[in-house]
């Protein structure tokens, strides 16, 4: 058996957009689409599994100083970039040092547990800490069985060896081809087959077994579970499963099935970061996915674990939600909806390499600059200070902006121009302690911003150029939370 | 302070084109029209044109880089010929290009001209561009009206208006607007509206409606400049004089620095100080005879009343209201419909209000005409934003004034 390396900190992301499940039953009706009750979590036109991984690196980093992070990993099999270093995007934007590992893993919905458990054996072997993270943006086929179960999330760990809140007891995996649904590279949607035999062969023989096995290499009894997370879409398959391998059902844990729906290959590690949220110590965790076989993980949970708590968690994101029956709205940010978007969604927004390159830490990071001489704060930072009283010459310091909270000095919700969202919220924000910029607003409702009040910068797409199939990101400004 | 322009330039003939949708025209024809007005009214021969600037805005989009296609419209023969672009100030920065060299004696007789032909560019409103590599990386693509709109949430905050009561001072500089551009032949948009369709008009912006947005239009304007000696000595009597010419410009103290609270045009209030000294005015509520501010939008000329001194702070809605700045009121502002109804094709606004102060001057502006006769007029010209912009203030005058 393993031992010393584990999970150290966790973290989680739930779009604040929570579509009700009713109002897509309702629209597909009349094609015969599939009825479905509670929310699901729906990322914004400007949110990727990039930006979603970040908000929740940054939940589970709240109290944890980043410069110990030797490695950023993703997993995802629907991250932005094919080529393009996805976890180097979620670097940036949390301003790690250039001396950081990356790695980019995808092609299944077990990829991330199957990273997780590459990270504990890297972390064992070599005493580095990883930031994992793992996010999901899904675009399944409209009036699908998949578009009803689905939603968007993301979930961050901290992996180490020092500090280890959930202990590594043992892993279990099992690879078969068998193929469920399928994605060919490049296609946004799922190929499904059906349901009960994928229940009947797939899950409970191929998950199953993998649950009873890995219980037993580890010399665990069932019964001896506290929490079994079974990351599956499908009705009573994690109670045939628990039944199976001899775990109460009352050790299920929550599926988030009502207030999220399921977060494909980031699920896995947003349930286990919701369960962590009200582990005890001594408690074991049987965390499981399945895909082109299963993976099996047992952890048990140490007394450091009240020692602490991701920013909002799981729980304090769902907490943080607006309600919204918009289908339309929901088709037309997943590319399903060809609106007429108008001559102002014509703009060229052609990004200048070199010049992102050269202003990597203020786009990116939200870095701006400190003058040493005088202790002007400025956004962007630039070689003369724009103090009125000292205009001193390269003397700003990197100065993180990013976490720091900011008032809104002025705004205005913007009919013209274009948004995917309209109206276009934006405005003069104002850091504590110094600094200033002209923000876009996101997750914010039109009608109630005023002046004065708080935001929290959050790391959003900025604008995507259709046709070169890139995007840039920036922050944007969030009511606090 | 340097010794200033006072004086030293007269306007020796102006020309204005109707603006408007001018969907028959190119852009070397609304040129023309508002050259062969300048030129009659100056009454000299194309052959004495020392030098020439061109003001435009959206070059990249519609008329061309340089100034070629003003020495082609005008066919001038090899003079000089400088495109100027200063966002929206552009036209105000023609007129400065002329006037200086005037003043400097390198010649003697020099003609601005801004134009600009937005209509080409389908869109209501104005085009969506680009403003620089980094700034697009970093700052946001609103409109303009969105841009100005912003000026509105921080007035009312920093001075305790009521939205009712902002939104209804924002009407009442539309209205007026509106009343003085159904008497001006040449004018974009020509019929009068009441408060409660300003009021009640589509929100463009929050808090700018429809009515609270300027035109935007097809158009040019022209003058020509030399020093009051050439001008005497061409038998021109009632010259009016440039008395001040003053540009200031952000150098990102309100975008990125700390202080500024978003209410106001540091810049503005910059050029307008500069400009009261350098024409001699000391008491502008009392001395500036006519008004013609930038109003690309109601709250643009709402806080701009502020900022050019004539209001004190927080007050310039009172004064709206109150009636002030109406055609008939103590200190009249955009009596020809500003902007808002005369239009604006961006590169010819500063250029056209420097055409009504100089028909005002001399009395020839017809049915609009201020009675009491006038003395100073200023022109207040911005581009950009709130948070950074170019704002330049022109003031002319009587030579006796």
């Amino acid at each position: 058996m393993m031992a010393g390396v584990g999970i150290t900190a966790y973290g989680a992301y739930v779009p604040i957009t929570r579509l009700d499940r009713a109002a897509i039953a309702k629209a597909n009706a009349w094609f015969g689409g599939p009825r479905g009750k509670g929310d699901k979590a729906v990322s914004g036109w400007d949110e990727d599994v990039c930006t979603m991984a970040v908000e929740a690196a940054r939940d589970c980093l709240e109290n944890f100083d980043r410069a110990q992070i030797d490695a950023v990993w993703l997993a995802s099999t629907t991250a932005p970039f094919a080529d393009r270093q996805n976890a180097g995007i979620v670097k940036e934007a949390l301003n790690l040092g250039d001396v950081t590992g990356a790695l980019d893993a995808g092609g299944s919905q077990r990829v991330a547990t199957s990273q997780l458990m590459a990270a504990f054996g890297m972390s064992k072997g070599t005493g580095q800490t990883i930031l994992q993270v793992t996010g999901e943006r899904t675009q399944p086929k409209p009036a699908s069985a998949r578009e009803m179960s689905s939603g968007d999330a993301a979930a961050a760990l901290l992996v180490g060896t020092k500090d280890v809140i959930a202990e590594l007891i043992g892993t279990h995996s099992v690879t078969a081809d068998f193929v469920d649904h399928f994605r060919e590279a490049g296609s946004q949607a799922d190929y499904d087959w059906e349901a009960r035999w994928v229940r009947d062969e797939g899950y409970v023989k191929i998950m199953g077994d993998a649950i009873v096995d890995a219980l037993a290499a580890c010399r665990i009894e069932g019964g001896l579970v506290d929490h079994l997370i079974v990351p599956i879409a499908a009705r009573g398959v994690p109670e045939m499963l628990a039944r199976k391998a001899g775990i109460s059902p009352n050790a299920l844990a929550d599926q988030l099935d009502g207030s999220v729906g399921h977060a494909g290959a980031a699920h896995p590690l947003l349930m286990l970061a919701a369960v962590l949220e009200k582990a005890k110590p001594g408690e074991t965790i049987l965390l499981s996915a399945f895909g082109q076989g299963a993976d099996v993980i047992l952890l048990r949970v140490t007394d450091r674990i009240g020692t602490t708590r991701p920013r909002l968690g799981v729980s304090g994101w769902l907490a943080r939600k607006q309600a919204s029956d918009n289908y339309l709205k929901y088709l037309f940010h997943r590319g399903h909806l060809a609106l007429d978007r108008g001559m102002r969604a014509e703009h060229d927004e052609k990004t200048a390499l070199p010049a992102m390159w050269r202003q990597r830490k203020g786009t990116m990071a939200l870095v701006g600059g400190k003058c040493s001489k005088t202790g002007t704060v400025q956004f962007p930072k630039t070689e003369m200070s724009v103090n009125s009283n000292d205009h001193a010459i390269r003397t700003q310091e990197d100065y993180p902006l990013a976490e720091i909270p900011a008032r809104v000095m002025t705004y205005t919700a913007d009919s013209l121009t274009y948004s995917p969202d309209p109206p276009t919220c934006y405005g003069n924000v104002e850091f504590e302690g110094g600094g200033r910029l002209m923000a876009e607003f996101t997750d914010v409702d039109p009608q109630a911003i005023e002046v004065g009040d708080e935001m929290r910068m959050m790391f959003r797409i900025k604008a995507i150029d259709e046709k070169r199939g890139f995007r840039r990101y920036f922050w944007k400004a969030a009511p606090a939370f | 302070m340097a010794r200033g322009i006072r004086d030293k330039v007269a306007i020796l003939g102006m020309g204005c084109a109707k603006f408007g949708e001018r969907w028959d025209k190119d852009e070397d024809q609304l040129m023309l029209e508002a050259y062969e007005e300048a030129i009659a009214d100056a009454g000299i021969d194309p052959s004495e044109i020392d030098a020439a600037w061109l003001g435009a805005a959206f070059d990249a989009i519609n008329i061309g880089p340089s100034g070629i296609p003003l020495a082609m419209a005008l066919r001038l023969d090899n003079v000089g010929v400088t495109k100027v672009e200063n966002y929206c100030a552009s036209g105000t920065e023609a007129f400065r290009g002329a006037v200086y060299a005037v003043a400097s004696g390198a010649a003697d007789v020099a003609l601005a001209l801004g134009a600009e032909k937005l209509k080409d560019t389908g869109y209501g409103g104005l085009p969506v561009r680009t403003r620089g590599t980094n700034y697009d990386m970093f700052g946001v693509t609103g409109s303009a009206p969105g841009n100005f709109a912003q000026l509105a949430s921080a007035y009312r905050s920093q001075h305790g208006v009521g939205a009712d009561d902002l939104k209804r001072a924002m009407a009442h500089v539309s209205v007026k607007s509106h009343a003085n551009g159904a008497k001006n032949p040449k004018a974009h948009l020509r019929k009068p509206i009441t408060v409660e369709q300003a009021m009640e008009a589509p929100m463009i912006a929050a808090p700018l409606g429809l009515y609270d947005c300027c035109g935007v239009s097809d158009g040019a304007a022209c003058a020509i400049v030399t020093t009051p000696e050439i001008a005497r000595s061409w038998g021109k009597t009632d010259l009016v004089m440039v008395k001040a010419l003053q540009l200031a410009t952000s150098n990102g103290w309100e975008m990125q620095g700390n202080g500024w609270n978003g209410s106001y045009f540091h810049t503005t209030r910059q050029a307008a100080t500069k400009a009261y000294e350098e024409a001699g005015i000391t008491n502008p509520r009392e001395q500036i005879s006519l008004l013609e501010v930038h109003d690309c939008f109601s709250i643009t000329e709402l806080v701009t009343m502020e900022d050019l001194h004539i209001s004190k702070e927080g007050e310039g809605w009172k004064d709206v209201l109150d009636g002030f700045f109406d055609a008939d009121g103590a200190l009249p502002c955009q009596i020809d419909g500003g902007l808002k109804c005369f239009g604006h094709p961006i590169g010819a606004s500063g250029i056209r209000m420097i055409y009504e102060n100089y028909l005002q001057l001399l009395g020839r502006a017809g049915e609009r005409q201020r009675k009491e006769p006038p003395r100073f007029a200023l022109s207040h010209n911005l581009g950009g934003m709130p948070n950074q912009n170019v704002s330049s203030i022109a003031i002319v005058g009587l030579a006796d004034a």
